[in-house]
């Protein structure tokens, strides 16, 4: 999996509560079967009009979002559906850092699969960063070591995070990997279980 | 003697294999549902690293997102579609497991075949690359919806890496009133506790009004637990769960041992949730969703909501866009708002309960003239049963069209979907933007509010229906 210490750039705002998986990458891009090439569908409604002009009203489109790697949003973001397929969307595109004021658990979870960091902030801070991010364009540095995100003006807030995820995202470890060194304690609950997990 | 214990936790210890402190746990999954959309990534990663799948028998595949439900015998017209379903056939094949395919009698959505199967008991971990794998939790399960790296790593290992959630009772005192159906009683929970009120939680669903629910109502409900932002929603296993199990395909053998140990499972008394909730049946009328979440929902009797009807500054700006969105006016009563189609089906709703009671009201009636409609089982299983009663014949003399089995304008990844602009009145399970096509505007109901607006051509209140005989 993709290492995760330390994150640079370029911040994009959507000041918008509930984003659902749907509207990260609609359904009719989920037929592929790779897990690249989804940047060009992120936001896909959104992003485009009818005619598959970019909407200049959304917020990636923005002049001050270009080039974006760190996505700021509003509470329950990434709810519904628990298609992957959204971050890697994110990811395919260049976000590594979704900050918000909470996130939904499916999408949540997927982040640390792909090496994207999902932050939780209190709103008051997330409004702040609202407002620092409203101009020209504004850059933060998220660590993930010292559990910070910076800005070039002295911002200083502190993150939350599961210390084992925060672990495998530094290492960039792999869970299967890591699970199948259990390997003979999950052939012993087989045994333990066996009559249970017999299939009729 | 020992502490009372949540069900929720008897089933979570009963499946630690093993855990570290201040890890995560590594549990064991007994059973694991595939579909085409989410797992060809899963088979590839396992490809890529060399990888076999430990327990192929614990796992179980069908297409049901992407397939038409238009005649079979045909092959599916768009090539992407098709390789997608031809790569989960070719997995299955590769890896050895079971696949319900297209022309078997089984298939069906994922959430529905489990349960007619069988194969879904209490008890057990039931997972799948799809957040309504909640439904399955109505068995007394746990059971919840994971990403695609996930499926890999229950095909690879048959455990997954879990940290604890939290646990939250919702207690439904009294009885539903006529013409109240399960789902007007989840999405008045989900309007009550709100679309992120059960995030970090698995539900509970307790109380009079859930007990005396069937089966299939109880999945109904538990389908829906992650609208409220849930992974998991559990209904303790009881008569209803065994009458409903028995004789079942992969029912277990000795059926009377395996119920005595389903009596062990249910909460005990004096447990604690980490949070409980209680509400009256008595207060639950008919619900229609106005806006593009599922929390968005008021009585059919109310009137379209004004932003400033909100409190919260977030809540008012995301009520303004979804009004804009839905094509709305503030103030407009529910019941005045016409539609333009309707779908019964998926699996929320798409069981022969349901097909039934949306049948009892189309019967003797015409779908309104402006109106298209369409029936689509939840399963192969549950459209035999349903022509088998000739129900299809009361739907079809009604002006509805009668599908094949699948997941259709749920969430319109085949050619079922609405164009933009349509308001449809779906039994299906969210309202987003866009989700059974783009622009399209949907309006989450019960079966029998979605059959009788199909008549109707705009909302009515299910209580003043007149039924044929
Ligand atoms: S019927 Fe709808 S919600 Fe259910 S599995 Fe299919 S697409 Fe998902």
């Amino acid at each position: 999996m993709q290492v995760f210490r330390q994150h640079c750039g370029i911040v994009v705002t959507m000041d918008r509560a509930d984003v659902d998986t749907d509207q990260i990458i609609p359904k009719q891009f989920l037929k592929r079967i790779e897990r690249s090439g989804f940047e060009e569908f992120l936001f896909f409604d959104w992003r485009y009009d009818d005619s598959g002009a970019s909407n200049p009203d959304f917020e990636l489109n923005q002049p001050n979002a270009a080039g974006a790697g760190i996505l700021i949003a509003r509470r329950n973001f990434g709810c519904g559906s628990s298609r992957e397929h959204a971050v890697w969307a994110l990811e395919n595109y260049g976000i590594r850092v979704v900050i918000a004021e909470s996130f939904a658990d499916i999408f949540y979870s997927n982040c640390f699969q792909n090496g994207v960091l999902p932050i939780v902030l209190p709103v008051e801070q997330i409004d702040e960063l609202f407002r620092r991010a409203s101009g020209s364009p504004y850059a933060l540095t998220v660590d993930l070591e010292q559990k910070t995100v910076c800005d070039e003006e002295g911002l200083n807030l502190s993150f939350d995070i599961d210390d084992f995820r925060r672990e495998c995202l530094l290492q960039g470890l792999d869970n299967i990997a890591q699970t199948l060194q259990q390997e003979s304690r999950i052939s012993q609950y087989e045994e333990r279980n066996a009559d249970r997990l017999a299939r009729n | 003697m020992s502490e009372p214990r949540t069900m929720f936790e008897k089933i979570w210890n009963e499946h630690i294999v093993y855990q570290e402190p201040n890890k995560q746990a590594v549990l064991y999954i007994d059973l694991q549902l595939v579909h085409e959309v989410t797992s060809p990534q899963a088979f590839e990663g396992l490809r890529l690293s060399g990888r076999k799948v430990r327990r192929p028998e614990l796992t179980i595949a069908t297409p049901d997102h992407n397939v038409p439900t238009t005649d079979r015998q045909l092959p599916i017209l768009d090539p992407i579609s098709r390789k997608q379903v031809e790569t989960l056939r070719s997995n299955c094949q590769e890896f050895g497991i079971t696949l319900f395919d297209l022309d078997d009698p089984r298939q069906g959505v994922v959430h529905i075949i489990g349960p007619e199967q069988g194969l879904t008991l209490p008890g057990m971990t039931i997972v799948c690359g799809d957040s309504h794998t909640a439904t399955h939790g109505a068995f007394g399960s746990l059971a919840f919806g994971i990403g695609t790296s996930e499926v890999e790593h229950v095909l690879a290992t048959q455990t997954l890496l879990q940290s604890k959630p939290r646990t939250l009772e919702l207690r439904v005192d009294g009885r539903l009133a006529p013409g109240v159906t399960a789902k007007d009683l989840i999405l008045y929970l989900i309007g009550q506790i709100g679309t992120a009120g059960g995030t970090g939680y698995v539900i509970e669903y307790t109380g009079e009004a859930i007990l005396a629910l069937s089966m299939e109502e109880r999945m109904t409900v538990c389908n829906m637990s992650i609208e409220a932002g849930a992974r998991a929603g559990m209904i303790a296993p009881d008569a209803v769960t065994a009458d409903y199990l028995r004789g079942r395909n992969h029912a277990p053998a000795d059926f009377e041992a395996a119920v005595k140990r389903w009596r062990s499972l249910p909460s005990d008394a004096g447990a604690t949730f980490d949070t409980s909730r209680v509400f009256s049946a008595a207060d639950i009328a008919p619900q229609v969703t106005w806006g593009t979440n599922p929390g968005h929902v008021l009585p059919v009797t109310a009137k379209v909501p004004q932003p400033s009807d909100f409190e919260d500054e977030t809540e008012r700006r995301s009520t303004a866009r979804a009004l804009e969105y839905m094509g709305l006016t503030p103030g407009t009563p529910l019941q005045n708002v016409d539609i333009d189609r309707v779908f019964i089906g998926s699996c929320t709703n798409g069981r022969i309960e349901d097909l039934r009671a949306a049948a009892a009201v189309a019967k003797g009636h015409q779908v309104a003239e402006n109106v298209n409609a369409m029936v689509v089982p939840g399963s192969s299983v549950v459209r035999d049963q349903a022509m088998q009663e000739g129900l299809h014949k009361v739907f079809e003399q009604a002006g509805f069209e009668w599908r094949e089995a699948g997941c259709s304008m749920c969430l319109a990844m085949n050619p079922d979907k609405l164009s933009p602009g349509e308001r449809c009145a779906s039994t299906s399970n969210r309202n987003f933007e866009g989700r059974q096509g783009k622009d399209g505007r949907t309006h989450l109901v019960s079966p029998a509010m979605a059959a009788a607006s199909a008549i109707r051509g705009h909302f009515v209140d299910i209580r003043d229906w007149e039924y044929s005989k």
